[in-house]
């Protein structure tokens, strides 16, 4: 069997800071990472493989440094990395960006059919969650995002049973395979890397792929020319004034819960502190 | 000037379940609304899919639709991908809107991106304000990134509709008008049970239940609280304010609450009257999701903690101390109030 992830390697966003004259995003010093839930998703292809035999290829478009985060990869159990990288593919929104991975993997499906596409729920550095629904929709494949886990997997009846995350609870979803799932955290939890996954790792050269070889992407349909959004303006959220700060150290408990609360009913932001039901049968009781 | 009704169409997806309809999509008609009073004889549209959700076509009209696409099929009950997309993406192709909206719910961002693929257009994910570009004439959809650090207006010149989808809560509810009339089309997409890949074969509820995006008092916690015995006494605190319990992502994580509670990026954006954060830092990823609350009170026993940038009230104090204080004093305020009107 043969699964595909999509990966991609984004800024860790818990450690991005802004340059308040500038605007602009300070990126020194701020690790690149696997975007988190993509871990997720390379982690439930290998488990598959154990348990199935086969494949795992992970594929990314980025910048030539994208490629240590294949490596990482290959030392979590892939056996193949693919990094798409070209100078012309830059600027891509999601829509220029599904038509290059929904390339790729329809050329790698020709050469060893895939059974599953893997693509994390979203990507932290834009949270768009389009990337993985827009690919599924260009191959014609049964798309499952939110995905939470698989209930069942068979290659073979080429069936899946998938748990996924709706808004008010979590649906179970039957598929047929190949089928595209973006995963949730909770799809596979990540075991440590076995050492002759390091060691292969370490020598491990992810394969290039350019924007004219070995595919000819469309030049219409990548980069700039492709992407149909463009950012016309960024800018760094004006900050608050800050609220008076209570403290209890200084003014004791009693009083500082006390003010606390009589400015939360001055504010008039609840109806009033006064009867408020905290049992049913007291809301009862006050009719 | 071009005639009323002729103009450009605003579209919203009207997101329902079970025949009733989710509130975003009602916030959404009134963004629409406005959208379209800014262009030239501009049209607010709705499209309404299911099995029987006829009662949600007047209320459509009572929340600004001039007319609504409805398809009402059984095929349709639950929401899935493929249908859905393939349905909405027909109707886009027939009547060519302007600009199409849909709420960024689970079900909104599977089905938004679905159909910009299939009408190969631009879809802005999760925006927090729309407004028409006064000399472009087109949407500008500003949207958080790089976790909320970073905002960015983004546009969509050429291919048409214009699409974005915005959180829940986002946008203020329009005002409901009972009454209001509008054009209902009734669209009939020919999809056939025997094309869908996927089969919904059971569905469990959220535990709890807890309905937090639209609660108006939500007292949230954070690492700070200690665990999952400190929420039991938030769950107090929560109760006695008429309230229901928030949480930062650790905490979820971490298992001490379910996930439906969780606030901020990856979990839901919330607009109450109140809300008390009590041993959360204030991560710029909570932040985003609560930041439009009309008071935030933070409980912090570090004065630096970046909350309290944003809180309109702060207490620098122990959460273990503070919590119960808190109930002590409300409860102690109910039973006087409840003295007092015997009296
Ligand atoms: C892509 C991405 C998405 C994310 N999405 C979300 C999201 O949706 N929601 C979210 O919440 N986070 C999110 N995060 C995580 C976020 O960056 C923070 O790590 C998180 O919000 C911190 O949670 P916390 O405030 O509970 O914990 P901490 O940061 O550990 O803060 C605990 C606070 O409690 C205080 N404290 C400790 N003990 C006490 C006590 N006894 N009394 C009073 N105060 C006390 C401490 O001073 C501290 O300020 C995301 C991160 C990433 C990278
Ligand atoms: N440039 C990329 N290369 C490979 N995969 C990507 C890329 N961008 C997005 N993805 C995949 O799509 C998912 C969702 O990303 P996004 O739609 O950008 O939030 C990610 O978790 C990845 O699995």
């Amino acid at each position: 069997m043969h699964t595909i992830v999509a990966i991609k390697q984004v800024p860790d966003t818990s450690n991005v800071r802004i340059n308040p004259e500038t605007g602009t995003l300070i990126r020194e010093g701020v690790p690149a990472i696997i975007n988190p839930y993509d871990v997720h998703a390379v982690e439930l292809a290998v488990r598959l493989k154990e348990r199935f035999g086969g494949r795992v290829t992970a594929i990314t478009m980025g910048p030539a440094a994208a490629a240590e985060a294949l490596v990482e990869c290959v030392e979590q159990g892939v056996d193949r990395g693919i990094l798409i990288s070209d100078r012309k593919f830059a600027a891509a929104d999601t829509l220029a960006t599904s038509y290059v991975l929904g390339s790729a993997i329809e050329a790698l499906n020709a050469e060893d059919p895939v059974d599953l596409l893997l693509f994390g729920l979203q990507a932290i550095d834009g949270d768009t969650a389009q990337v993985g629904p827009g690919v599924a929709t260009r191959l014609g494949l049964p798309l499952i995002s939110y995905a939470l886990g698989l209930e069942s997997f068979d290659p073979v009846a080429r069936r899946a049973v998938v748990r996924r995350k709706a808004e008010r609870g979590v649906e179970r979803l039957e598929t047929r395979l190949p089928a595209l799932l973006t995963v949730e955290k909770e799809v596979a939890e990540v075991a440590r890397a076995p050492l002759p996954n390091l060691i292969r790792a370490a020598r491990y050269q992810p394969e290039l792929w350019t924007a004219e070889a070995p595919l000819r992407f469309d030049p219409d349909h990548i980069g700039i020319k492709g992407s149909p959004t463009i950012v016309g303006r960024a800018y760094t959220p004006p900050p608050k004034t800050p609220g008076e700060r209570l403290r209890v150290a200084e003014q004791g408990l009693a009083e500082t819960v006390s003010q606390a609360l009589a400015a939360i009913l001055s504010a008039g932001v609840v109806e009033s502190l006064g009867p408020v039901p905290v049992t049913p049968q007291q809301e009862v009781s006050h009719g | 000037m071009a005639e009323p009704g002729a103009g450009p169409k605003i579209w919203v997806f009207v997101e329902q379940d079970g025949g009733r309809a989710h509130p975003v999509s009602w916030e959404l008609l009134g963004a629409a609304t406005g959208l379209a009073e800014q262009l030239a004889g501009g049209v607010v549209e709705a499209v309404l899919l299911g099995h029987a959700v006829q009662a949600i076509v007047p209320e459509a009209f009572a929340y600004g639709a001039d007319r609504v696409y409805c398809s009402d099929d059984p095929l349709l009950a639950h929401y899935r991908n493929l249908p859905y997309a393939i349905g909405v993406s027909q109707l886009v192709q027939a009547h060519q809107p302007e600009i199409f909206l849909v709420g960024a719910t689970h079900l909104g961002r599977d089905l938004a991106s679905s159909i910009a693929t299939r009408v190969r257009t631009g879809l802005t994910a999760d925006c927090t304000e729309l407004s028409i570009d006064p000399q472009l004439k087109i949407l500008a959809a500003t949207r958080p990134t790089f976790g909320g650090n970073l905002m960015a207006t983004i546009l969509c010149r050429q291919r048409r509709p214009q699409m974005a989808t915005v959180r829940p809560r986002v946008l203020p509810l329009p005002e409901r008008q009972p009454g209001r009339v509008g054009e209902l089309v009734r669209a009939e997409l020919g999809l056939r049970e025997a094309d869908m890949p996927v089969r919904l074969l059971g569905f469990e509820p959220a535990a709890g239940g807890a309905d937090i995006e639209y609660a108006d008092v939500i007292v949230a916690g954070g690492r700070g609280v200690g665990g999952p015995e400190g929420f039991a006494r938030l769950a107090e605190l929560a109760e006695a304010l008429g309230g229901v319990v928030g949480a930062s992502r650790p905490v979820v994580d971490a298992g001490w609450i379910g996930y439906e509670h969780q606030v901020g990026q990856t979990g839901k954006t919330v607009r109450p009257k109140l809300y008390l954060a009590a041993g959360i830092s204030g991560a710029v990823q909570h932040r985003v999701g609560m930041s439009g609350a009309d008071f935030i009170l933070a409980i912090n026993r570090d004065p630096e903690a970046p909350i309290f940038q944003v809180a309109d009230l702060g207490i620098v104090g122990d959460v273990a101390e503070v919590v119960p204080e808190l109930i002590r004093q409300l409860r102690a305020r109910t039973a006087g109030a409840q003295g007092g009107s015997h009296a």
